[in-house]
Formats: structure tokens, C-alpha cells, sequence
């Protein structure tokens, strides 16, 4: 009993995985957009993104206007009201999402691949990406939901001082100083007008990648991709964004918050997506605070001295430098304790980087844990994305092991000396009164 | 025609499930249950080990101590050191965490398939064999002191999710939160968590759950010889805590330094643990999704767009629970509205479910969206192993997740009348509203906290 459908299902079942075959396909479609596809047969659905780069780095001076603009595109098409798009996705099982972070501005469509089903789904997703009509009714409540969601953010002390360390890192012109979610007085200074704009320069086909990852032969995806781009403008791409100055002293920002805990972050800017550190960075890191419980800087803070339930460190690679940063959270009375053993910490590291078991133990965690990044469609499509976006190198899955494999106890020293400065780093701490 | 299309489309989005191989359910005879999913796609496996013990199993005085224990459960045994578990299993390229809720603890390690034997080895071990040390205890019950403001105190939601929780269930256990009442975090004693740990942990209250690219058999023999040997022990017996009736509407206001106002409405409503009618959790699953499902639910049209009375709103049944739930709409005022707009405006809609059936192109698309998510959720190892340990460990059968799309399929839009005229009656809510208050008002436990402690 117990293997009556096994045997039946073993045959029907085949074993793709990204790592054992790395069969991705890559192609450009007509007008010019790079497509990657990755086939996967085993579930009825096919997952969709197309990124574009119109993230909040192409704000310029409206803080907002890139989530704003992404957030109004399944409001309303030459031919559907925002009503109809919704019912026409919920009719078929079909999901749209949409996001812009600090590069990405990010279309997802996941839907099944019933013939019908995914017709309906395909063509309601086209539309909306060129075909929106931004009704000023949406417009004006969209804005009123993101002015809720400043206040929402003021009631937390841990979104308090992202934004406070986000600015605090980044020269006040540069584009990443600002946050996604906007403020109040950049979204009260944005018009229907510049939502249009922004959405004509940078929704474009010279200005995006796509993904497709699902249950589709290469000739379906790519009639998919031709369907999505084809009304599309050509566009150009994004202009280059400004090199990320380093800081060039230590700064503390506390601000005061009615919460029993207080929140610190500390750090500088850190590395892109193509640094030439970039394997010592991301391993060094892993083994310093990236790596969850077993890191050095949770070992110092939490289990050593149970000063906090999360204590954790990043790099965040983008397109330009994005944030290396550290983070944790601590009863006011001891944040000046856990400030301390953080520093300290850290200073040890760059000092002395890892040792060679430390290295090891983290070559293995991250070589041995591969296969678990990419063990589901939704993973595979984001992953891809990442790459196809930043124009990783080809090779990067299938070398991806060996180069941190090939990373060294001396080349995590030297790049942690010579890109981080606990001297020039911010801190932002954001809580009560920390004696 | 239309329907006809759509009725096609429903049957057809059944039959691919087949290919996805069925669980495989062992019992060894200490009265451990291994439930094994396979699953090919990718060479990884979810291993997860699920007790039946969670904050619903506490009483006053100790609350959150099933949260404190699970915490413990990394600090060592008599034949690992403190957090060397984790190692380990970093060390083979795992990731691992575990969760407490209100009616279980469970314990998970992702790897590549071929480590599966480093999880069983180490559950098993900590199974049986767990160390409890005063020192580390100090430690770990300021690390959830934290975590506790971190969540709740500092967190003006989350305050008004517990003091919700704690009016709408007088006696039922759902009363207190899953983290503990702060001065029950702090006055948890070696014995305390000794006793429960004994009490709880093992074998015949434990279910494994591993969901990947396995073959049963082999995952079954791993399991005899590193669970097999684990002694089954006399577990302790639930007391019922069935929760008294609610005899009139309750209303409790949270008053915290915040920026946003909140709301916060529940109804009692059984699950289908529970329930005396079958297919009445699933009616009310079906309302929940014709009020809140993302952008086409009533809520999203009439709330947000329409009347724009709501920033955001939502509905939420929970079927699977142990005991009695409450169902729960919970939403933020839009710019310019206030609180009792809100309320009415949510009332009114309940009014509508009470007094005119959903219409069939409606229960049409709920259905729709309820068989494709069935589709969408096997795309993560995880939650196909959560779905059955779940399930298990409140006492039902695994199986049931498979019959849930049956089960949705089968609501008519008179059972979700009918529904709406039972339960949402005021003899059953409790509303929880949270007000701002600028910083020097407030007097909330939050900031009292801090002084509390020794070192």
C-alpha cells in the first residue's frame, strides 16, 4: 500500500534541478530584450517577472514616484477599469504583483498554464504593462495609502532607522539617500503628469529584462515574451547612476523614540553587484554576522551575552554601492553595552579576519547549501532576475561554488581592511534614553 | 457558456496533482509518526519534527514557556555543546530554525538530500537527551525578553493583537500570547522548563514530516534507526479549557504611542476540529475570501476603492486551529476617516453577507483561486511539509489537505448565508481598537520594561 502510487509517480516524475543541469536559455527578444528561461515541467504554472530599472534610484527629486508609478499600473487600461483587471486574474487563479525597490522596479505574474487560464492571464498582464491609463481617482488614493504607510512607519522603530541610516550614508543628492516609500512632502509635489513620465521613459524594452520560469517549451516562451514585449517602445536604457562617495568621518544620529528597545545600525556604503571584492566581501560577511546564529557578531551579542534577539550584519550589492550594515535591537539601558561588543566585534574581524575553520565552515554551509537557493520556481525566477538584471556573467551559477571555495583567510583580511572603516561608519541609533 | 468554461477549467486543474507523488505514513513502535512527501524537482529535502505542545497547552504563570523551551532546545545535550547543533548543521550546508505557535512547537533543517541522517541523528538526540543549563537559561531568557519587545511592546500592532486575544477568550488558552506574558518570561525556573520538557518531548507526541527528493522507504529505515531507539514516555493529558459562551460584546481599547489608529473585530467561530456542522468552517473560509482576496474581494472594490473608507482591511478564518477561533477583520482607517467609519462600514458589508447570497460568479472565482493556490503551494518543499504537520498535530488527518479543495468546492452561497446569520452576531465579537497617543501620555507597558532587570 504504502508504494502504490510511488511506482506509478516515479515514472512521471523527472528530476530538473537549476544546479544538476544548469539549462538555462538565454535569448533577446525582437525589440531587443534579454529573455532567460528556465524550463520547468513538474508543476502546471509558469511564473512571469519583468524587471525593469525604474526603482526609486530614478526617482530624482519626487521621493516615491517609482513606487507610485509601479503601484498605478494595474489601475486602469485603455480598456479595463481596476475592478475588471482584478476579476479578470481572480477569474483564472491568476496572481499579479508588482514592487520597486531601491534598482528594480519588478511586473510578477504567476498563473496556471491551462490553455485559457493562462490566455486571459497573459493578456490582462500586457495590457497593464502598456497599456495603463493612470486614473486620477487611483492616483490620488494611492498616494493617500502611501502617506498611511509614512505614519505606519513612524510607529516603528526599526523603519525609523533604516530610512535614518539609508540618508545618513549617501551624500543628500545621491539617488540612494532616499527611500522607496517616498515622504510626505516629495509625494504631495507628485502629478499625474510625472507618473506618466516616468512611466514612458523607463517601462520600456531597451530599459528591461524578462523572466520566464515554468511549465512552457522554449517555442511557448518564447511566443510568451514576443506577446509582453511586442507593443512595448524601444526606449533607451537607464542612465548610469553617480559613484557612491565614502564617508569621510563617523557620525551618530540618535533619535528619540517612545520604545523600550533601542534599534542600532551601524555601517558605511559598502559593495555592487560586479565589485571585484565581491567573493571575500559576501564570504567574510556570512562568516561575521551573515550566517544567523552561528555568525561571529550573534555568537558575541546573543549568545555570549543575550543582548538581543536579532543581531545580524549585510552587504547589499546594487547597482552602485549599496549599504554594508549592522544591525540589532536591545532594552535601552544596554544599548551602549551592545554598541560596544558590536564595534569590538567588528574591529577583531578586520584585524585578524577569520580563521581558517571559520572559512572553511562557512565555504561549506554556503557551497553545501546551493541547491536549497534554488529549489523552487518562485526562488529560480527571482534569482534569475537578479542575475539577468545586473548582468551577472553566465557562468555565475555554475562557478558560483568554486569562487568561494577559492576565497582565502588573507583576501578576506585584505578586503575588510581596506573597504570598511569603523572610524567613518554611521550610527543610527532610535529609541528611549540610553544610560 | 461562461460557467460551463469555467466548471471545464475547475476539472481540469485537478488532474495535474497527480503527478505529484502521495505521502507515505510509517508508525514506529515507540508511537513516532513519519509522514514522507515526495518531491523530485530538486535535489534538497525539508526534514521537519512537529510536537503537540504548544502555548495553548500552558496556563497562567508560565505562559510562553513552550516558546522558552523550543529556544533551549539549542543550547546543548549530553552530547552536544550549546548551539553545536547549529554548527552541525551549517557545517553540512543546512539552514534551520523552528517555530512555536499555539498549538505546536516544530523543528526544521533544510539540506541536500543525501544529509537527511545529520537531522535525525540530532533530533533524535534532542529528543531524548537535552541538557538544561541554569547559566544559558539566564542568557536565553533575556534574548526573549527582547524578542518580546521587539514584537509586542514596541510594536503598537502587536499590543493590540494580545489585548484583543485576551478579551475575545476568557478561559480557552488562546487567551494568553504565544510569547509569554513578560513577567512570566522572566520568572521561568531550570525546573519549569525541565517539567515541561518531560511532560511533552517525545516520541509518541512527535511527528516527522520530510517533504523532497527521497525515496519513503529509505527515509523510514533512517527513521528506525535514530528515532527507534528514543524511549516513548507517558504523556501528559490536555485539559479541555473549552472556552465559557460569550454572553454580550466586549470592547477593549489599547491606548500606545502610535501614529495609526487601528481596528480590530472578531467573532467566535468553531474550526473544523471543532466543528458539529462539517462544513461550516469551510462556509466561513469561503466568506472570508468573498470579503478579502487581494484585489478582487469585496473588501479591496467596495472599502479601499470604493468608499475609500479603508487604507487596508482584511479577513481571516483559521480553520486549523484545536479549539475555537475567532474570525478576524482587521483594518487601518483610509487619510481623513475615522475608526467608527471603519466599524460601520465593515458592518454594513456583514449586514450584506446576512441578508443576500453570494453570487455564483463570485463563489465561481473564490473556487477558482482556492484550487490554483493548491497548484502554487506545492512550489515550496516547506509549506507542503507545514500543511501536514499541522494537520497531524491538532489532531487531524493529514490527508484533509488534500480534501480541502473538495470541501471549498462543495460550498453553496446558501451555507455562506447561513454562516454569516449564525456567527456574526454580537453575542460572539469582540472589537479591539487601538488609539494614539502622543508619547508623553502613554504609560504602556513598554516603557515600564525596561527597568525590570538586574543586569
Amino acid at each position: 500500500m504504502l508504494t502504490r502510487i510511488m511506482s506509478f509517480c516515479a515514472l512521471l516524475i523527472t528530476s530538473v534541478s537549476v544546479t544538476a543541469s544548469p539549462n538555462i536559455q538565454q535569448w533577446q527578444s525582437s525589440n531587443g530584450t534579454p529573455v532567460w528561461f528556465f524550463e520547468a515541467p513538474q508543476l502546471p504554472m509558469v511564473d512571469i517577472r519583468l524587471v525593469f530599472d525604474g526603482g526609486a534610484a530614478r526617482d530624482a527629486d519626487k521621493s516615491g514616484l517609482a513606487l507610485l508609478t509601479n503601484s498605478m499600473l494595474n489601475e486602469g487600461t485603455a480598456s479595463m477599469n481596476t475592478d475588471e483587471i482584478a476579476d479578470a486574474f481572480a477569474n483564472v487563479g491568476a496572481r499579479y504583483s508588482a514592487s520597486a525597490e531601491r534598482d528594480m522596479a519588478v511586473l510578477s505574474l504567476r498563473t496556471l498554464n491551462e490553455h485559457e487560464a493562462m490566455e486571459v492571464a497573459l493578456d490582462t498582464f500586457t495590457q497593464i504593462l502598456t497599456s495603463p491609463s493612470f486614473p486620477e481617482a487611483s492616483f490620488q488614493r494611492l498616494r493617500n495609502q502611501m502617506l498611511t504607510g509614512l505614519q505606519a512607519e513612524r510607529q516603528s522603530p526599526g523603519a525609523i532607522a533604516s530610512r535614518a541610516f539609508q540618508a545618513g550614508i549617501y551624500a543628500e543628492d545621491h539617488p540612494y539617500a532616499s527611500m522607496p516609500a517616498g515622504h510626505e512632502q516629495t509625494l504631495a509635489d507628485i502629478s499625474l503628469e510625472d507618473i506618466q513620465a516616468f512611466y514612458q521613459r523607463y517601462y520600456v524594452a531597451a530599459n528591461a529584462v524578462v523572466v520566464i520560469v515554468g511549465d512552457l517549451d522554449r517555442r511557448q516562451a518564447e511566443a510568451l515574451a514576443e506577446q509582453l514585449l511586442a507593443d512595448l517602445p524601444k526606449g533607451t536604457p537607464a542612465d548610469p547612476l553617480p559613484v557612491v562617495a565614502e564617508l569621510s568621518s563617523g557620525v551618530v544620529n540618535h533619535i528619540e523614540h517612545p520604545s523600550s528597545q533601542t534599534h542600532i545600525m551601524v555601517g558605511q556604503p559598502g559593495m555592487t553587484r560586479h565589485d571585484p571584492d565581491y567573493f571575500p566581501l559576501y564570504v567574510g560577511n556570512h562568516i561575521f554576522g551573515g550566517s544567523g546564529l552561528v555568525s561571529l557578531l550573534s555568537g558575541e551579542i546573543r549568545e555570549k551575552r543575550g543582548l538581543s534577539y536579532a543581531s545580524y550584519s549585510f552587504f547589499r550589492p546594487t547597482r552602485e554601492a549599496g549599504p554594508f550594515q549592522m544591525v540589532l535591537q536591545t532594552r535601552n539601558d544596554q544599548a551602549q553595552e551592545a554598541h560596544r561588543v558590536m564595534m569590538q566585534t567588528l574591529s577583531d574581524f578586520i584585524e585578524n579576519g577569520p580563521t581558517q575553520e571559520q572559512l572553511e565552515a562557512a565555504q561549506q554551509n554556503i557551497t553545501g547549501g546551493f541547491a536549497l537557493r534554488l529549489d523552487s520556481n518562485s526562488k529560480i525566477a527571482d534569482y534569475l532576475a537578479m542575475m539577468a538584471f545586473y548582468q551577472l556573467p553566465d557562468d555565475h551559477l555554475s562557478r558560483f561554488n568554486e569562487r568561494v571555495n577559492a576565497v582565502t583567510v588573507e583576501q578576506i583580511r585584505d578586503a575588510f581592511q581596506r573597504r570598511l572603516a569603523p572610524s567613518r561608519m554611521l550610527t543610527v541609533m532610535v529609541g528611549g534614553k540610553t544610560e | 457558456m461562461r460557467n460551463l468554461k469555467k466548471w471545464f477549467l475547475v476539472t481540469w486543474l485537478v488532474m495535474p496533482l497527480l503527478v505529484m507523488a502521495d505521502p507515505v505514513e510509517y508508525q514506529l513502535d515507540n508511537g513516532l509518526k513519519l509522514i514522507v512527501k515526495p518531491d523530485t524537482r530538486s535535489p534538497v529535502v525539508v526534514s521537519q519534527v512537529w510536537y503537540k505542545v504548544g502555548s495553548s497547552y500552558e496556563y497562567n504563570g508560565i505562559t510562553g514557556i513552550s516558546h522558552m523551551l523550543e529556544h533551549m532546545m539549542f543550547k546543548g545535550t549530553e552530547n552536544l555543546e550549546p548551539n553545536e547543533f547549529s554548527r552541525i548543521i551549517a557545517a553540512n550546508g543546512g539552514s534551520e530554525n523552528a517555530f512555536t505557535s499555539r498549538d505546536y512547537t516544530a523543528y526544521f533543517q533544510t539540506l541536500e538530500r543525501d544529509r537527511l541522517a545529520v537531522s535525525f541523528r540530532h533530533e533524535a538526540d534532542r529528543m531524548q537527551n537535552l541538557l538544561l543549563d541554569e547559566a544559558e537559561l539566564l542568557k536565553e531568557k533575556e534574548v526573549v525578553a527582547e524578542e518580546r519587545r521587539m514584537r509586542t511592546d514596541d510594536n503598537p500592532r502587536g499590543l493590540l493583537y494580545e489585548a484583543f486575544s485576551a478579551t475575545a477568550f476568557m478561559n480557552s488558552p488562546y487567551h494568553h500570547p504565544v510569547i509569554g506574558w513578560m513577567v512570566d518570561i522572566e520568572h521561568y525556573t531550570i525546573e519549569d522548563l525541565q517539567r515541561w520538557y518531560d511532560k511533552w518531548y517525545a516520541p509518541n507526541n512527535a511527528t516527522v514530516v520530510v517533504v523532497g527528493d527521497v525515496d519513503p522507504e529509505e527515509v523510514y529505515q533512517l527513521a528506525l534507526k535514530y528515532f527507534g531507539p528514543v524511549e516513548a514516555r507517558e504523556v501528559a493529558v490536555l485539559k479541555p479549557q473549552t472556552e465559557v459562551p460569550q454572553n454580550g460584546k466586549r470592547y477593549i481599547e489599547v491606548r500606545a504611542p502610535a501614529e495609526l489608529p487601528s481596528l480590530m473585530m472578531g467573532w467566535k467561530v468553531p474550526v473544523i476540529k471543532t466543528a458539529d456542522i462539517e462544513w461550516e468552517p469551510y462556509a466561513l473560509d469561503v466568506l472570508a475570501a468573498v470579503l478579502d482576496s487581494g484585489s478582487s474581494g469585496r473588501f479591496a472594490r467596495q472599502l479601499v476603492r470604493g468608499e475609500q473608507v479603508a487604507a487596508g482591511v482584511s479577513a481571516r478564518n483559521n480553520a486549523f486551529a484545536r479549539l475555537d477561533e475567532v474570525f478576524i477583520i482587521s483594518g487601518t482607517p483610509a487619510q481623513g476617516r475615522t475608526i467608527e467609519e471603519l466599524k460601520a462600514a465593515i458592518m454594513a458589508q456583514i449586514e450584506t453577507l446576512q441578508t443576500s447570497l453570494v453570487s455564483e460568479e463570485e463563489l465561481h472565482r473564490i473556487k477558482t483561486q482556492v484550487i490554483a493556490s493548491s497548484v502554487y503551494e506545492q512550489d515550496s518543499l516547506f509549506y507542503q511539509g507545514m500543511q501536514i504537520g499541522i494537520l497531524e498535530t491538532i489532531g487531524l488527518d493529514w490527508r484533509l489537505s488534500d480534501a480541502y479543495v473538495d470541501n471549498i468546492n462543495a460550498v453553496t452561497a446558501e451555507q455562506v448565508l447561513a454562516v454569516a446569520q449564525k456567527y456574526f452576531v454580537d453575542h460572539r465579537l469582540t472589537v479591539g481598537e487601538l488609539t494614539p497617543v502622543s508619547a508623553d501620555e502613554n504609560h504602556s507597558p513598554a516603557n515600564a520594561n525596561g527597568g525590570h532587570h538586574a543586569n
